[in-house]
């Protein structure tokens, strides 16, 4: 009797559990994934905003649908990898590779160092592997000009070339040198040219020589310390009795953050403009604590509205990180999305047929309005379109703790008028430091 | 002129700072000691820690950062260097190994980002024209003053003549009772507080991040060698003598102040070939310290 009585208590729990399971909505068929290699150098702020920027624009592409590719959905998927090209460029080649052979990742993205993308570039042509790339250095793209079957699969996104970061960070110079002339009346503002000594400034000096006494500067003296200098107050000392008025500097190295804290601490009275890599990044002020005040630099990203896309991405991403974005964010941001139109436009995942698609890109980005390449017969081919319309990058400034727009302000760029007009919405006046107007007024 | 010699004593300053701690544990313990700058940058980082993400009072972090790094030192001193004190090279190359590793943990734990702590003494003073922020001439106060105390020390106290008794002969004073063992923990406990507060005075200056023992490292040995060998005296004027030669660099070739490292090592290089026992190697003989 018991033994009836636990066997059909034992048939009624396999019934209900039947029903229950067969009832249960059928889990979702995993899609296959579209693999994206983000390299970045992770133990700095720089190189870690690769990884945020392609996170956040891989799970926004998921939400919507993933890619759609012969009919089937994709996802996509970031594999992050530290490149530590920052202390070894043998390290960023190695991980470049491992993403390829290892990982199997359809496209790479990221890298910020010269060098380090240089030799990824080659990898990439190795394994005729769609890379995407930040750095500035146009030897890179003068490889695709000169071999182009090799080196087709390279393209720079969201950032530009050292000879346009050059007429950029020119073009702050010229911003600044006009409010010295507003403000303090002085005609032919003298400046300091300041480089860190590393390749890929040496072409700053002639272009500075040629260019800063065309646009009504006077060039008082170049200095060129060390990448990895820890102290400047020697080298500040010397450009303030050079008397100039201004200072232009082109840092990225470890002296970034030393340059302007010590300009900012010893309140050198010369406007400080140029290029700071670390300039931009959230935690630069309490880096510098806050003696970075009034310090102008050159940037590809800025919070205002140069498309559709940016405000509701600068949002997103503080919201989701706490953080600023940095050039790796954006251009590691922007790159899913437009490897997701090619991919779309193309219908496969071929590497050859994508660089024609990828060729065609023609959409608006998180820091500009619109993205193209320029094309095979240009003589930098492979590089973002830069001008009105286009990518221009920004010149910002440090103003009360705040990072502010301060260029294009809507004046003609480097006296070309096509620029005129061109002011984003959230754009602010430029201010010369304080303590600068009082030393000059007194004299 | 008056830019160089300015800025020439403070720059001195500073390295001499670094020089005295690291000339005192090789005078005494025999120890090429390649871990100091760590010591330094561990003093700079427990600092940041203390008050810029904890809000301690500076002048406490200081001292809770000289009393850590000293134990540092002796827990260093007693795990690695004192098992294989009679081999230098070793020594060196498992001194080199600790600063290496400290490196590490410390990017596992901050990452590269190169951050600042407070000046001890903020603002800036203008001297024959020149501007010196006050930290930097805090920096040139701290290595007279660390001289004199250091010369106090050694002359006039117990602990000083069996610290130089020890420098001296090893063997003798071990004869003459004194514990050499213990004195040279002792002095390497004092080296690592010397290289604690040259963090607190030095890292308010450059940026905190955990390759900043590297560069330190390098001028230290210089003006250590250029000084002499054992002569705390001997690295103090070397010091100086490589903070002019960086200054001069600089204001008298701007376009190659990148090379003001280069310079100053050059010199030191040129200084060896002419004295091997460096400047001072000789004069000093009898002090050894």
């Amino acid at each position: 009797m018991k033994s009836k009585i636990l066997s059909l208590l034992l048939l009624c729990v396999l019934v209900v559990t039947s029903v229950i399971v067969g009832c249960a909505p059928e889990a979702p068929e995993a899609r296959p994934t579209i693999k994206i290699g983000v390299l970045g150098a992770l133990d700095f702020e720089s190189g870690k905003h690769f990884g945020y920027g392609a996170k956040m624009a891989v799970d926004e592409i998921n939400a919507a649908g993933g890619v759609l590719v012969n009919g089937v959905r994709y996802d996509m998927e970031a594999v992050i990898v530290d490149s530590n090209e920052m202390l070894s460029v043998a390290d960023a080649v190695a991980a470049a590779e491992n993403l390829i052979t290892l990982d199997k990742v359809n496209c790479i993205v990221g890298c910020l160092r010269s060098e380090a993308v240089l030799g990824i570039q080659d990898v990439a042509a190795d394994y005729k592997t769609i890379y995407l790339s930040s750095s500035s250095a146009p030897e890179q793209s003068m490889r695709v000009a000169k071999d182009y079957d090799r080196y087709k699969y390279w393209f720079r996104v969201g950032t530009v070339h050292s000879g346009n970061a050059g007429k950029i960070i020119f073009g702050g110079a010229d911003l600044v040198a006009n409010a010295v002339r507003r403000d303090l009346g002085i005609d032919t503002p003298k400046v300091a040219v300041v480089l860190e000594k590393l390749t890929w400034t040496e072409p700053m000096i002639p272009a500075a020589q040629g260019l800063l006494p065309k646009l009504g500067m006077e060039i008082v003296g170049i200095w060129q310390p060390s990448a990895t200098a820890s102290d400047v107050t020697a080298e500040l000392s010397d450009i303030k009795d050079s008397g100039a008025h201004m200072i232009m500097r082109v840092v990225s190295g470890p002296i970034t953050s030393v340059l302007d804290k010590q300009w900012g601490e010893l309140q050198i009275p010369a406007a400080l403009c140029g290029f700071n890599l670390e300039g931009t990044s959230y935690g630069f002020w309490e880096n510098t604590m806050g003696k970075c005040n009034y310090a102008e630099l050159t940037s590809v990203n800025a919070d205002v509205k140069a498309s559709d896309i940016t405000l509701p991405f600068y949002d997103n991403f503080v919201e989701r990180y706490g953080e600023l974005p940095l050039l790796g964010a954006t251009m590691a941001y922007d790159s899913p999305y437009i490897l997701k139109a090619a991919i779309e436009r193309a219908d496969t995942l071929d590497s050859d047929a994508l660089v024609i698609e990828i060729e065609k890109t023609d959409q608006p980005i998180s820091n500009a309005p619109r993205c193209t390449f320029d094309p095979l017969g240009s003589e930098l081919p492979h590089e973002m379109t830069f001008g009105p319309g286009y990518m221009t990058g920004y010149s910002m400034q440090w103003q009360d703790g705040k990072l502010m727009c301060v260029w294009p302000d809507g004046r003609p760029f480097l006296g070309d008028k096509k620029w005129e007009g061109l002011r984003y919405e959230g754009t602010v006046d430029y201010k010369l430091p304080p303590w600068m107007v009082e030393y000059w007024k007194s004299k | 002129m008056a830019k160089i010699i300015v800025n020439g004593l403070v720059s001195g300053g500073v390295y001499a700072v670094l020089a005295v701690g690291f000339s005192l544990v090789f005078g005494v313990a025999r120890i090429l000691n390649m871990a100091h700058t760590a010591f330094y940058m561990i003093a700079a980082f427990f600092i940041f820690v203390c008050t810029v993400m904890s809000g301690f009072p500076l002048l406490l972090s200081v001292a809770l950062a000289i009393f850590l790094v000293s134990v540092v030192g002796i827990l260093c001193h007693k795990l690695f260097f004192d098992r294989i004190k009679e081999h230098t090279i070793p020594v060196m190359l498992v001194s080199v190994g600790l600063a290496i590793l400290f490196q590490e943990l410390l990017v596992m734990g901050f990452g590269g980002t190169y951050r600042a702590i407070p000046p001890l003494v903020a603002g800036f003073v203008e001297i024959a024209g020149v501007r010196v922020p006050w930290q930097h001439l805090l920096a040139l106060g701290t290595s007279i003053v660390i001289l004199i105390g250091l010369w106090l020390l050694l002359s006039k106290s117990r602990l000083g003549k069996a610290i130089r008794a020890v420098a001296n002969d090893r063997e003798i004073a071990n004869v003459m009772g004194i514990d050499v063992g213990w004195v040279c923990t002792i002095t390497v406990g004092i080296s690592a507080g010397l290289a604690a507060i040259a963090g607190a005075i030095v890292a308010p200056i450059v940026m905190v991040h955990p390759l900043m023992w590297m560069q330190p490292l390098v001028i230290t040995l210089a003006a250590v060698v250029l000084g002499g060998l054992g002569s705390i005296r001997g690295s103090v004027i070397g010091a100086f003598i490589l903070g002019f030669a960086e200054t001069a660099t600089v204001f008298l070739m701007p376009m190659g102040s990148f090379l003001k490292g280069a310079v100053a090592l050059g010199i030191m290089i040129v200084v060896l070939l002419l004295r091997p026992d460096g400047l001072f190697g000789v004069i000093f003989e009898e002090e050894r310290l």
